[in-house]
């Protein structure tokens, strides 16, 4: 492992700097700085978080009871991520320590159709554009309507698997969005079984769909093998969470931590401590915290997040397809796919098969139909709710006073996670590419390419008409403006 | 009909296409469904299925005041900024994915000017609501 501030004290006299401002198909403002010296080479490489604030300050002084719902309108992207862990952290608190069959059974059903949706609109939306037109294609191929003109059996069925986990989200929460289906303690409803059996009628279709969306990252790879094996590739250290058992588990388990080389740094860590484990550091140049493993130090102890890091470490998969799946990935190319960057892409599809399996369970299972929902016990004064979220592990964490009221907050999104491993492969994508090049669009997609890999939401839940146009900027190093390229 | 509104309740003046779904729903003019969401995404093309008109409302940052009345018809997104389509790229994915000219759409674009996370309305943005209101519930739909 290099240290982790070897990008920040290359600053100084002789560096002038280009500035990709906001970063384009990810959500919210984002800028890459790219720090060059006279002679055009690389030094630098930062990417800049408008995160959002002010959310300890939106939720304080709030009945608890409010904040599942309150926390949907932090992110448009994954508001059922956030109605999940606030209700996990509330559970602790109103004591819930284990959930009715019913309860639990539904939250499932809930989060794995998140994850579902949120896997495919980034695959079929953001990031096949990339991989099956190449890094450097025209701009304006580069989205899902292009896609739809080159692919158009593809695009459709990307839609229809985004309307499907919609569908499931609806069916559990209430609602489309601002859903109210968990509450603390469990859930407030059951399933209606005409609703279950329209969804059972096509979830046989939707597991098609995404087995051959991994047998199609599969082909991109054996197409592009050397590219995507060493493309933005670095080692790292990981963290995600796992069942007792060791299985793969997005909605509950223990903490697992990995280094570089595979090794354990710690396994099955009650998350309600995660602090133990993990602190985060603040960085003068961004908004963005920085989390690190505690026992290895801000320098050393920064790590990754997200579906290559739990199909990765992972001990097995619980269903069928998506297992077979992991093991041919964890496979091939003796491991390469597993170890590279672009390899987010495959894991990211074998969770969607993943997803699609477990759903089909749970639909299968009567309890999702009725029974208890909710149960409580002693009420805490405090409260931790994890998850795996589409993106990576979703940490919330809250104080509850004696009357009811939100004190204090703490969110570590998956996004906030990745933060150092993103400054990583922004570097390496601009050490190899950018090095003494001109700039063009299609190099700065490269940079991009790298940066959709880890599927990065910025959290932004606005989307005003006119607010998200791309400029590219050049500063010499006094700050003043050498160049701009903007797309609007 | 269909009317799909674009934003966030608790993020300023994004609430503007929320507030002014809330309105509509509440007159219940008939044959007007109302779909109202943090984004436009690409299964918003599902929802025009069978429409005789879109409209779709947004706050917009780059609208005359009080607000702009845009057709928008389907083209791909040059910007494709993010996570979320344009109104225009819905339509495109609509005719891609259904294989049928999309149905004749406008855009109400009301003017925004700040989206703090937990802000009200501000003062400007209210008074465009409220023109818009009146432009909206002032229209026969039929």
């Amino acid at each position: 492992m290099t240290n982790a501030n070897e990008l920040e004290t290359a600053s100084g006299a002789g560096l002038r700097r280009v500035v990709i401002e906001p970063l384009t198909r990810v959500e919210g403002h984002g800028k890459v700085t790219l720090m060059l010296d006279e002679e055009g080479h690389v030094r630098q490489a930062r990417l800049h978080i408008v995160e959002f604030r002010g959310f300890e300050k939106f939720v304080q002084g709030r009945p608890y009871w409010e904040v599942p719902v309150m926390v949907q309108r932090l992110c448009g992207i994954c508001p059922v991520s956030h109605h999940l862990a606030a209700c996990k952290a509330l559970d602790q608190v109103v004591g819930a320590n284990r959930l009715t069959p019913t309860a639990e059974k539904i939250r499932r059903l809930m989060h794995y159709g998140q994850i579902l949706q949120s896997h495919a609109l980034h695959f079929f939306h953001l990031s096949s554009p990339d991989l099956l037109f190449g890094f450097d294609s025209e701009v304006g191929r580069r989205n899902i309507v292009g896609i739809a003109a080159a692919y158009p059996e593809l695009a459709r069925q990307g839609v229809l698997l985004r309307r499907f986990g919609q569908e499931i989200i609806r069916v559990t929460a209430g609602k489309r969005i601002h859903g109210t289906g968990a509450v603390p303690g469990g859930v407030n409803r059951s399933v209606a079984r005409e609703e279950r059996d329209v969804l059972r009628a096509e979830v046989g279709t939707i597991i098609e769909w995404s087995s051959a969306a991994v047998r199609l990252v599969r082909q991109l790879f054996e197409q592009n093998l050397e590219e995507y094996r060493e493309f933005a590739t670095f080692p790292s250290h990981t963290l995600s969470m796992v069942r007792a058992d060791g299985a793969l588990d997005l909605y509950h388990g223990g903490l697992r931590a990995r280094d570089a080389e595979g090794g354990t740094l710690f396994d099955h860590v009650d998350y309600s401590s995660y602090w133990e484990q993990l602190l985060e550091e603040v960085k003068p140049w961004s908004y963005m915290k920085f989390p690190f493993l505690r026992e290895l130090g801000p320098e050393d102890g920064w790590y990754r997040v997200g579906p290559l890091t739990r199909v990765t470490s992972c001990d097995f998969i619980p269903t069928p397809l998506a297992e077979q799946a992991r093991r041919e990935f964890m496979a091939y190319d003796g491991g390469g796919a597993a170890r590279a960057t672009l390899g987010f892409h495959w894991a990211r599809m074998i969770e969607m098969l993943h997803a699609a399996e477990v759903i089909a369970e749970l639909l299968d299972d009567d309890d999702i139909l009725g029974g208890e929902l909710r149960t409580d016990g002693v009420r805490q004064g405090r409260g931790v709710g994890v998850l795996e979220a589409p993106r990576g592990t979703l940490i919330h964490h809250y104080r509850v006073d004696e009357h009811d009221q939100v004190v204090r907050a703490n969110l570590i999104v998956s996004t906030t996670h990745n933060n150092e491993a993103m400054n990583r492969a922004i570097r390496e994508v601009a050490l190899r590419y950018l090095d003494g090049r001109d700039l063009t669009e299609g190099l700065l997609n490269h940079i991009e390419v790298a940066i959709r890999a880890f599927d990065p939401c910025l959290s932004c839940a606005t989307h005003a008409l006119g607010q998200m146009p791309l400029a590219l900027e050049l500063l010499e190093p006094d700050g003043t403006l050498a160049g701009t390229l903007r797309r609007d | 009909m269909v009317v799909l509104a674009v934003g966030n309740p608790s993020r300023g003046d994004d609430a503007i296409g929320p507030e002014l779904a809330a309105r509509l729903a509440a007159a219940d003019l008939p044959g007007v469904e109302v779909i109202v969401d943090f984004q436009l995404q690409v299964e918003h093309a599902l929802d025009l299925q069978g429409r005789r008109l879109v409209v779709f409302i947004d706050a917009a940052v780059d609208a005359v005041a009080p607000y702009e009345l845009r057709s928008v018809a389907a083209a791909r997104d040059p910007s494709h900024t993010s996570h979320a389509l344009s109104p225009a790229a819905v339509l495109e994915t609509f005719e891609r994915v259904c294989g049928a000219p999309a149905p004749p759409a406008v855009l109400l674009a009301v003017r925004a000017e700040s989206f703090e996370l937990g802000a009200p309305l501000t003062a400007a943005a209210r008074a465009n609501l409220e023109a818009a209101w009146l432009w909206l519930s002032g229209r026969d739909w039929h």
